[in-house]
C-alpha cells in the first residue's frame, strides 16, 4: 500500500495550510513532522531534503517536493481537482493566484511587529472588501453555478473557502455583502471530507499565537 | 488564423518578462500594449479586464488572463514545455517557481531606497550563488542530460537561463564560482584532467547549460537586439510604475 504523504513544516498554518486543506478535501490521509527548533531545519537542509533550503516540503509518491505552488499543482492534478482542460485550468490558476496573494498579505501581517499590524490590517481589509471578495462574487454571479469553475468541485473552491474562513476570523462583517460567497462557503463546508477537516482534532491548524510566533522566529532565525 | 497573444504591461521587465521569454522560446509572435499613464490603467480597471485590478494582462485564445503564474502555466502546457506527465510536470513547476522567486526579488529591489536596493541585490546574488545555482548544477550533474527535466526542452530551462542572465547583470562572475567551473576557468591545464575524470563534464555544468540554451534558435533570436526582450529596470521605468500604480 502506498505510504501516506508526509508534510514537513512547523506546527502552524503558514504556507503549509493550503496543502493540508487540499489533501483533506481530496480525502487523502497524511502525516506531519513538525519543526520545533532551528536545529530541525538545519538537519533537513544538511540531509539535502530541501531543494532550495526552504520548507514547506512534502514527501509524496517517492519524491521530496518543495515550493507550495508545485506541491499544490501536483496534488490537484493527481486527485482530479484541476478542471477538465487547460482553459479551465487557466481560470482556476488565475483565481487561486489571487487567493495566494491575499494569503501572502495575511502571512506577513501575522508575523509583523505589533506596531505595524494595525496599518497592515487596514490595508488587507481594504483589499478583501474592495478587490478580492467582489471579484469572486462576480465570478459566481456570472455563471450562477455551485462551484467556481466548470460546474464541479475543484481546488479553486477549496482555496477560496479556506480564505473565507480566514476572512471570517479577521472580521465576520467583511462577508456580509457577499451572499454567493457565503453560500459557497456553506456548501463546500458540508462536503464530507471538508466537514471532517473542520472538526476539532483534525490536522487543521489554529491562527498564529504568540507562542507559535516565537517558535517560528527561532526556527527561521527571523528578527 | 488565430490572433496573436496581446500583452499589456509597462515597458519594462517586471512581472511580464518571464511571459515574454516563454512566448519567445515557444516561437510565438506577440503584440504589446504599454501602460504609460494612470488614465490608461484606470481605463483597464473600469473595462473590467483586470480581475484583481492588476497587470500583467494577457489576452489570448479568447481569454482575458491575469496573474503571472496562471499565464505561464497555460503557455507551458499549450506549447508542450511542461514535461510529459505529472511527475515531470511537478519538477518543472518546482524549478520554475524557484527561479521566479529569485527573479522577483530583483524586480522588487528596483523600487527600494538606494541603500535597501543595494542590500537586497547583494542578497539575491548570495542566494543565487549559495542556494539556487548549486541546486540546479546538482540536478544537471546527477542526470547528465542537456535539459533540466525529462531530457527535453521545457519551461524550466527557459526560466533558468533568464535567471542566470539576470543575476549575471548584477555580478558577471556568478557562474564562475562553481568548483567544477573554477577548474576550467582558472587552471585550464587541469581542465583536461577534470574532463577526463568526468567525461560528460562539458555537458553538465551551468555555464555549458547557459551556452546550450542560448543557442536554441528561438532563444537566440530573443537575445538579439531589437527583440521584445526588455532592459533592466531604470529610474524612468520605476518612476512610470510608481506614477501609474500610485505607489
Amino acid at each position: 500500500m502506498a505510504a501516506k504523504p508526509k508534510l514537513y513544516y512547523f506546527d502552524g498554518r503558514g504556507r503549509m495550510e493550503p496543502i493540508r486543506w487540499l489533501l483533506a478535501a481530496a480525502g487523502v490521509e497524511f502525516e506531519e513532522e513538525f519543526l520545533e527548533t532551528s536545529k530541525d531545519l538545519e538537519k533537513l537542509r544538511n540531509d539535502g531534503s530541501l531543494m532550495f533550503q526552504q520548507v514547506p516540503m512534502v514527501e509524496i509518491d517517492g519524491m521530496k517536493l518543495v515550493q507550495c505552488r508545485a506541491i499544490l499543482n501536483y496534488i490537484a492534478a493527481k486527485y482530479n481537482l484541476y478542471g477538465k482542460d487547460t482553459k479551465e485550468r487557466a481560470l482556476i490558476d488565475m483565481y487561486i493566484e489571487g487567493v495566494a496573494d491575499l494569503n501572502e498579505m495575511y502571512l506577513f501581517w501575522s508575523i509583523s511587529p505589533p506596531n505595524e499590524q494595525a496599518a497592515k490590517m487596514t490595508q488587507m481589509k481594504d483589499k478583501i472588501a474592495n478587490c478580492y471578495l467582489p471579484a469572486f462574487e462576480k465570478v459566481l454571479k456570472s455563471h450562477g453555478q455551485d462551484y467556481v469553475v466548470g460546474n464541479r468541485l475543484s481546488r479553486a473552491d477549496i482555496h477560496l473557502v479556506e480564505l473565507l474562513y480566514t476572512v471570517d476570523e479577521l472580521d465576520p462583517s467583511l462577508l456580509a455583502n457577499f451572499p454567493l460567497l457565503k453560500a459557497l462557503k456553506a456548501r463546500i463546508s458540508n462536503l464530507p471530507n471538508v466537514k471532517k477537516f473542520l472538526q476539532p482534532g483534525s490536522p487543521r491548524k489554529p491562527p498564529m499565537d504568540e507562542k507559535c510566533l516565537a517558535k517560528v522566529k527561532e526556527i527561521f532565525q527571523l528578527k | 488564423m488565430a490572433a496573436k497573444p496581446k500583452l499589456c504591461y509597462f515597458r519594462g521587465r517586471g512581472r511580464m518578462e518571464s511571459i515574454r521569454w516563454l512566448l519567445a522560446a515557444a516561437g510565438v509572435e506577440f503584440e504589446e500594449e504599454f501602460i504609460e499613464t494612470r488614465e490608461q490603467y484606470e481605463k483597464l480597471q473600469k473595462d473590467g479586464r483586470l480581475l484583481f485590478g492588476q497587470v500583467p494582462l494577457v489576452e489570448m485564445d479568447g481569454m482575458v488572463l491575469t496573474q503571472t503564474k496562471a499565464i505561464l502555466s497555460y503557455l507551458a502546457a499549450k506549447y508542450d514545455l511542461y514535461g510529459k506527465d505529472l511527475k515531470e510536470r511537478v519538477r518543472v513547476d518546482m524549478y520554475a517557481d524557484g527561479t521566479l522567486d529569485l527573479m522577483m526579488m530583483i524586480a522588487l529591489a528596483a523600487f527600494k531606497t538606494p541603500g535597501e536596493k543595494e542590500e537586497n541585490l547583494a542578497l539575491v546574488v548570495k542566494k543565487a550563488k549559495t542556494c539556487y545555482f548549486p541546486a540546479f548544477e546538482k540536478i544537471l550533474k546527477d542526470h547528465g542530460e542537456d535539459f533540466l527535466v525529462g531530457n527535453k526542452f521545457s519551461w524550466a530551462d527557459v526560466q533558468l537561463l533568464e535567471a542566470i542572465l539576470m543575476v549575471e547583470e548584477l555580478d558577471a562572475s556568478v557562474l564562475s564560482d562553481f568548483p567544477l567551473l573554477k577548474v576550467v576557468c582558472e587552471q585550464p591545464h587541469k581542465a583536461q584532467e577534470a574532463m577526463n575524470r568526468d567525461k560528460d563534464f562539458s555537458k553538465i555544468c551551468l555555464q555549458a547549460f547557459k551556452t546550450r540554451i542560448s543557442s536554441i534558435p528561438t532563444i537566440k533570436k530573443f537575445l538579439q537586439p531589437g527583440s521584445q526582450r526588455k532592459l533592466p529596470p531604470d529610474s524612468h521605468y520605476v518612476k512610470t510604475v510608481r506614477k501609474v500604480l500610485q505607489l
